[in-house]
């Protein structure tokens, strides 16, 4: 292994090279557009030998991973914000055929008003694509979910796509020390792809992507529900393989002091490093409060939430998202899976707005003392 | 019923086991005591369901008009299709 400083799109370049994909069509967008740039030395400079397609838009982009990977070919490609949007009904096409393409996905938010800063409206609003997401809290863990995202994704039980979230800017362009393992290594955690189903060979010949009537789509669209069912377990040995070779350790969701926690902070992403260290600060004052990071939005891992947070009373959820009206994405997944407690949604951060220290203290205030289920920080709401 | 994964299809000629027949509401009636053989219909079926015998496929005629609307003899009919 080799210990650089690098920003988390090297980090995740890196991931890609190591992971040797066969075909990477990619439409470059801000803050994910070094990812495009690095790929593309690699292949001028003989590092990496992979069909690079220079697409007109995200919608080809996606087009084009789908064709590819529909050749029973190691697929990747990157995105963000109005291009993961413009991908929108090509991903739901890629779920549905089974393309285990693995995409890196810059969370940015969504115009209008236009603004290019961070928040996670754009990948929640994938939420139902079918697409696996994870959340990496910086460079390194997305360049170790990258790779597991390949080897689950391509696994002959799942074959659904899958995306690695990250913050964007906050996480995309800071520079963190990040080890880079070798390539042998990667070879074993991630042998070549070989395809079992769903995919064009001319020795056996098959339609895929086809039109279909309601006798098939309905049996077609609960496989996929049983698949991203069956992801937990196997993203679970992904990750014990990942630790055997590496020497990281990864699961589907992050704790921090949750045993004895009274109240439960609950996010996905870099708003958690910010809430684990003031876990520690606030429990300096005598609260009794855990952080819980979701690592694995898509497959929901919701047997471990529930063990994790049993000895809590009350969950504040912060996130980067709002359905209008209904509070955000996250919250609305834990109450429905989540039975007895009290969860308080807080929709924070919006459009890169700062998470300050004291934002997360009026988090704080606010769940002990609750007066609404739905609360905008750092904005003055109006009754 | 199980489906493959991916919803690939293995055997070719799926159209053909798929008969879109059903989807029609109403369906052509040729008479061909007033047919003057010009081909029209034939020509002009997108669906490719009538032959040059001007005899219809009911299995994939979806019962759009085209033939009758085009027949200059009024040699086809549109009846409602029970």
């Amino acid at each position: 292994m080799t210990k650089k400083v690098m920003t988390a799109t090297a980090a995740i370049s890196n991931a890609v090279k190591l992971a040797k994909p066969d075909v990477i069509p990619v439409y470059p967008i801000t803050p994910m557009t070094t990812v495009a740039e690095y790929i593309a030395d690699y292949v001028a400079n003989g590092e990496l030998d992979t069909e690079y397609i220079r697409v007109e838009s995200e919608h080809s982009a996606m087009s084009a991973a789908i064709g590819a990977s529909s050749t029973g070919v190691r697929t990747y490609t990157a995105t963000s914000s109005q291009g993961l949007m413009y991908m929108h009904e090509v991903l739901f096409a890629a779920a549905g055929m089974r393309a285990p393409i693995v995409m890196g996905e810059a969370n940015r938010s969504i115009s209008s008003p236009l603004c290019i800063l961070n928040d996670q409206q754009d990948s929640i609003a994938q939420r139902d694509s079918g697409w696996m997401q994870f959340y990496a809290k910086d460079g390194q863990e997305a360049l170790d979910l990258t790779l597991t995202a390949f080897k689950v994704a391509e696994n002959e039980n799942i074959l659904l796509p899958a995306m690695v979230c990250i913050d964007g800017f906050i996480i995309t362009h800071t520079n963190e020390i990040v080890d880079v393992p070798e390539q042998e290594e990667v070879d074993r955690f991630l042998p070549p792809y070989v395809p079992k189903y769903s995919y064009l060979d001319p020795e056996k010949p098959v339609t895929v992507g086809s039109f279909t009537d309601s006798r098939y789509y309905m049996d077609a669209r609960y496989a996929v529900e049983v698949a991203m069912n069956k992801s937990v377990e196997v993203i679970e040995d992904a990750l014990k393989d990942f630790k055997d070779i590496f020497g990281r350790e990864h699961d589907l969701i992050e704790t921090y002091k949750c045993e004895d926690a009274d109240i439960i902070f609950i996010g996905l992403g870099s708003v958690c490093s910010t809430v684990k260290v003031l876990v520690d600060e606030m429990r300096e004052k005598g609260e009794k409060v855990g952080m819980l990071r979701i690592v694995s939005y898509r497959p929901f891992p919701s047997e471990k939430i529930n063990e994790a947070i049993k000895n809590a009373s009350k969950i504040a959820v912060m996130e980067k998202d709002i359905s209008f009206g209904m509070g955000g994405a996250l919250y609305q997944d834990l109450k429905t899976t989540v039975e007895g407690k009290e969860i308080i949604d807080f929709v924070i951060g919006l459009g890169g707005r700062d998470i300050t220290p004291s934002a997360i203290y009026e988090v704080l205030e606010r769940t002990k003392n609750p007066t609404k289920i739905i609360n905008w920080i750092g904005v003055e709401e109006v009754d | 019923m199980t489906t493959s994964v991916g919803c690939t299809i293995d055997k070719p000629g799926s159209t053909r086991v798929n008969k879109t027949g059903s989807w029609r509401t109403f369906k052509p009636i040729v008479n061909k005591e007033k047919c003057v053989e010009c081909d029209n219909c034939y020509i002009f079926c997108p669906e490719g369901s009538i032959n040059q015998e001007y005899e219809i496929d009911y299995d994939f005629c979806k019962g759009c008009g085209i033939c009758s609307n085009e027949c200059p003899v009024n040699a086809i009919k549109m009846e409602i299709d029970n």
